[in-house]
């Protein structure tokens, strides 16, 4: 699905070869500073590579339309953003800011239900916690119909058995859906346990990975 | 109706200034470090006014076209460097050709709208006519755009994070900004608006109360007046709109990121 050959950025990464696989759940780990965020957005062109390529899907990324590219890969950034005052708001975000048709009201229902958040739709989202947030912000995206997703620290905010519970609901709506998922995380544990490969980023960082070192 | 105008002499004018003595006298008491400014702005401002009305004698005796459009350029090309300076923080060189271009734009075609069609004045660039009502429109518009530009930068820096996530979903640049763009555009109307609602109940406009005072018939005073309001209103909402539908791309390269 994605090929990455002698990809450098800046003087974060330089990975000379790196593949992942359509329908499977990758995981990306690595000392913090290494990269790993960075190469999320280098997937979906949200940066660019100083130098070499990348595909997605057998087409040069440089060659997709970059909004287009974004539709079928999205991404959450780390710190979940809110877009808009209630919850249901914030989970017709996603259609609205790409031009879909909104979601219904059983579907965001059954999205937040999904990842155990129990609020209403019209529930003020400015007063959710951190974690609630990444919850709502997970339960956005999996109304999005990408062919992959590419999450970066998803559940940071959670305690460890919220956390896996949250994770093996996304996983498995991912796996359902026959999608392709990509995320970081700095929990092993979760790694190991939800990803079919782990892919540890440090030999690829450049300076900041060898700081950590 | 027509009664003479006082004409104010010399000791008039000068008991005038003991308003701002009075001012100066408030800050020096109450140490608000603002003398200095006050000072250079009533200097200034006199000097600045003595100076237009000899200019304006000159034109009004001396009507001609080209005269006319050289002083709607300098008008034009004053409030244009007059947004930049008043615009906290850097202006790069793609957003103030975008501020150049709407206010050009915008405040022209207002303009002479506004003169050809509704005030209807010929010749066409009688200075009389075209040089005041210019100086309204252009002036509202570059207070418009100023407040538009500040709130747009201010909503870029401070939003970063959610246009961000907005594109990584897959947002186009223009609907990761819409809120923001909608929002300097509300800011940049809002004194407008604000002006047309007190306007006759908690200030007499200046252009009205300057032809009351001159001896025009309040009720002639009164049409020029609602008519210069909807005419500035127009020109604001249009080099505003010219602006924020061209002044959020400056934020993004051709790759659809948000520059650094």
């Amino acid at each position: 699905m994605f090929k990455l050959e002698e990809v450098k950025y800046k003087d974060i990464l330089a990975i000379d070869e790196l593949y992942i696989r359509a329908g499977e759940i990758t995981c990306l780990v690595g000392e913090s500073g290494s990269g790993k965020s960075t190469l999320l957005k280098l997937l979906n062109r949200m940066h660019t590579p100083s130098e070499g390529t990348i595909y997605f899907n057998e087409k040069l990324i440089a060659e997709w339309e970059p909004v287009e590219l974004r539709r079928e890969v999205v991404m959450l950034p780390q710190d979940p953003v809110l877009f808009g005052d209630t919850v249901e708001e914030n989970l017709q975000a996603g259609a609205r800011l790409t031009e879909k048709n909104l979601p219904s009201k059983e579907e965001m229902e059954q999205a937040i239900q999904q990842f155990y958040l129990d609020k209403n739709l019209e529930a003020d989202a400015t007063k959710l916690s951190g974690g609630e947030q990444q919850r709502l912000a997970l339960a956005r995206m999996s109304l999005l119909t990408p062919q992959v997703y590419l999450l970066d620290e998803p559940t940071s905010a959670l305690d460890e058995n919220l956390e896996k519970d949250v994770m093996e609901r996304f996983v498995s709506h991912v796996k359902k859906e026959k999608k392709t998922m990509v995320f970081v995380t700095h929990n092993m544990q979760i790694a190991k346990e939800f990803s079919d490969t782990v892919v540890d980023i440090s030999p690829f960082a450049l300076n900041g990975g060898r700081e950590n070192e | 109706m027509n009664e003479e105008i006082i004409e104010l002499t010399l000791w008039q004018l000068v008991a005038a200034y003991i308003f701002i003595v009075f001012l100066l006298i408030v800050v020096k008491i109450r140490q608000i470090p603002r003398d200095k400014e006050i000072l250079i702005s009533t200097f200034r401002m006199t000097i600045q006014l003595l100076l237009v009305g000899y200019v304006l004698i000159y034109l009004f005796e001396h009507p001609h076209p080209l005269l006319t459009l050289a002083v709607l350029v300098i008008m034009v090309g004053f409030a244009i460097q007059n947004i930049f300076k008043r615009v906290r923080g850097q202006l790069n060189r793609e957003m103030k050709v975008i501020i150049a271009i709407s206010m050009a734009v915008g405040s022209l075609v207002s303009l002479f709208y506004f003169n050809v069609i509704v005030i209807q004045f010929s010749p066409w660039y009688d200075p009389r006519y075209f040089i005041p009502i210019a100086g309204m429109i252009i002036g509202n518009s570059m207070t418009g755009v100023t407040l538009g530009v500040q709130t747009l930068v201010e909503g870029l820096r401070d939003q970063r994070a959610r246009v961000e996530a907005a594109l990584m979903m897959g947002a186009t640049p223009k609907e990761a900004t819409r809120k923001i763009v909608d929002q300097a555009f509300d800011a940049a109307i809002l004194p407008t608006i604000n002006s047309m609602v007190g306007t006759g109940i908690v200030f007499l406009p200046g252009m009205m109360t300057g032809q009351i005072l001159a001896g025009v018939d309040p009720l002639t005073a009164i049409e020029y007046q609602i008519a210069i309001l909807l005419g500035v209103s127009g020109a604001v909402a249009l080099t505003v709109i010219i602006f924020v539908q061209n002044g959020y791309k400056v934020f993004f390269n051709e790759e659809d990121q948000l520059r650094e």
